[in-house]
């Protein structure tokens, strides 16, 4: 691939902006970063439109905008189920999270396992919450440099072996460094410029690539048959559709339970303002929409098969169709913007990421089991320290193993962190389920779903059969379910064995 | 034990939680026609269904008040 210049140059100038926007925005509502509150959430003070962007930047990272796309070019119809996942994320954040917020608050909880802690006055029960949250997220942060990665390969960066990594490093390098100076605030500034990026980006391109390609019924036309739509189920199996529903549905449950989603969530300045967001994300929603047809023009235009773009195509695979499509529909530095877009939006998610596993090490592993005693500035200090070691074992596994693996332990970790589920969420409304009957759960549905993943060579779909049917779906889901009825039926057990402890918070923490 | 139960529940919830029948009921959606300037009913539908969610939900904010 030839260097692209032009794209470059918007690139680097773009890339410089947000680093500087970085650096200043710890001085932006200037809180005392060596408190845990003020570097890791804000100090809970990011209103409407703030957590609009942090939210936005944190739940449709570079990797969505590069794999939905990618999945849409290769397997069609399937692809789309990013819409409903991301319509039914909302109902909840609107009725539960504003929960979450004001318990949090009222007890100074930074993370999900903190209040577990408070909850269900169990700290193995925290520990099992928190060591899947770090390891959910640290393949989801290495997944966002491969949207990095990507477009930079797009505009001709390229060299062999370690050499070509250098540029991913640069960046990275420039991440940890401002995330670690002004902790939430710095993805919380870029997120807005990655947003509005992103908006520009997707609106030109759902308007220009179909007029040049003579009008949607054109592009659809084009479209295999096989890929348009979903495959009807034949016989008795529920097919394609179970499939695509319990994604959306399952996808959209473990969303919410990843531990920079509460991160997000927490650093709003009310339960109402998180409310407020659950109307307005949708806005993004729309935008990933249009983002995942891109996917069909690329298909429809066919641009795996111009020469230009075959090393791009081997090197990157599918994920090289959206890059593939800016290139060779807008002018060079227009690229430069699209590309800008999805680079800026592989550091904000990481930011929150990497801030949020910090968050989670420091208050439930380190504070709960080496030094109670800790002081405020030590905490917050540890927190910046985790922060640069996360982000760094998520750059080693990018540049050192092969991005299968990431890929694969991503979609474990979605199975994961969805077993945490009974625990926080249920927890929110009720007590009743016994703190080791979770425990249990949780662990049945850790292993059982690590090994449905790994029978099925690590697709997300599942074909479970029962009774001479077979009902395909997210193996998130059903080994939820398994883990919900077994934390049900061990608590009466658990509490006749009398292992139940205080519960640290009342009933009127949970509202205004 | 207590189970919270103080949390004032609203009725307008219901309408939040009906946005799961027609966003996961694929059998409904899957199919070409009606088509949409050249846009497949699986697709104009999902992307409307979109802004429809966001107004119910905005609906439901406005009726809930500052719960």
């Amino acid at each position: 691939m030839q260097l692209n210049w032009v794209a470059l140059t918007v690139f680097i100038l773009l890339f410089g902006f947000i680093t500087w926007l970085g650096f200043a925005a710890a001085h932006w509502r200037r809180g005392d970063l060596n408190q845990l509150h003020e570097w890791g959430l804000g100090g809970r003070r990011f209103g409407t439109l703030i957590t609009w962007f942090l939210l936005g930047g944190d739940i449709y990272t570079a990797y969505t905008f590069i794999a939905v796309p990618a999945l849409a070019f290769g397997t069609g119809a399937l692809a789309f189920f990013a819409v409903p996942y991301t319509i039914i994320i909302y109902p909840i954040l609107f009725i539960v999270f504003p929960r979450l917020w004001y318990v949090s608050r009222k007890h100074g909880y930074v993370t999900a396992a903190d209040f577990v802690r408070g909850r269900f006055g169990n700290r193995w029960l925290a520990l099992a919450i928190t060591i899947t949250g770090i390891v959910a997220t640290m393949p989801y942060i290495a997944l966002q440099l491969v949207g990095l990665q990507v477009v930079i390969g797009a505009m001709g960066v390229t060299g062999e072996g370690f050499v070509g990594d250098i540029p991913l490093i640069i960046a990275f390098i420039i991440l940890a460094a401002f995330t670690y100076s002004s902790g939430l605030r710095a993805p919380a500034s870029i997120a807005i410029v990655k947003d509005l990026l992103i908006y520009v980006t997707a609106f030109a391109a759902a308007i220009v690539i179909p007029i040049q390609l003579g009008g949607f019924g054109k592009i659809f036309a084009a479209i295999p048959a096989e890929k348009l739509l979903l495959a009807v189920p034949q016989g008795q199996t529920t097919g394609a559709y179970s499939a695509y529903a319990t994604l959306a549905l399952g996808s959209a449950l473990a969303l919410l339970l990843y531990p920079h989603t509460m991160t997000a969530t927490l650093s709003a300045t009310s339960g109402h303002t998180v409310r407020r967001n659950a109307a307005l994300l949708p806005a993004y929603t729309f935008v990933l929409g249009l983002l995942a047809l891109l996917g069909f023009f690329a298909l429809a235009d066919g641009v795996d098969k111009l020469p230009e773009f075959a090393e791009g195509f081997r090197q990157f695979k599918n994920n090289f169709a959206v890059p593939a499509l800016f290139l060779h529909h807008f002018p060079s530095w227009f690229a430069g913007v699209a590309f800008a877009a999805i680079g800026i939006g592989a550091l904000v998610p990481a930011a929150i990421m990497s801030i949020a596993a910090a968050n989670l090490f420091t208050r439930n592993i380190y504070r709960e089991f080496f030094n109670a005693h800790v002081t405020d500035k030590q905490e917050a200090q540890m927190a910046k320290w985790m922060s640069l070691i996360v982000k760094f074992g998520a750059l080693i596994f990018i540049v050192f193993l092969p991005l299968q693996y990431a890929i694969q332990l991503q979609l474990l970790g979605g199975i994961w962190i969805i077993q945490t589920l009974p625990a926080v969420l249920v927890g929110l409304y009720t007590r009743w389920l016994n703190p080791w009957a979770l425990v249990i759960g949780w662990a049945a549905g850790t292993f059982a779903g690590t090994y449905m993943a790994a029978s099925v060579n690590f697709a997300a779909s599942y074909p479970l059969a029962i009774g001479g049917w077979t009902f395909p779906g997210y193996i998130a889901l059903y080994t939820l379910i398994l883990n919900l009825v077994i934390a049900i039926v061990l608590t009466p057990v658990m509490n006749a064995l009398g292992v139940n402890p205080e519960d640290q918070t009342a009933a009127a923490d949970y509202y205004a | 034990m207590d189970d919270n139960r103080a949390y004032p529940w609203s009725w307008w919830y219901l309408l939040l939680l009906a946005e799961f029948i027609p966003a996961l009921w694929v059998s409904f959606y899957n199919s070409v026609e009606p088509s949409w300037v050249g846009i497949p009913f699986f697709y104009w539908f999902q992307m409307a269904f979109v802004i429809a969610s966001a107004a119910v939900t905005a609906v439901v904010y406005f009726a809930t008040g500052r719960a």
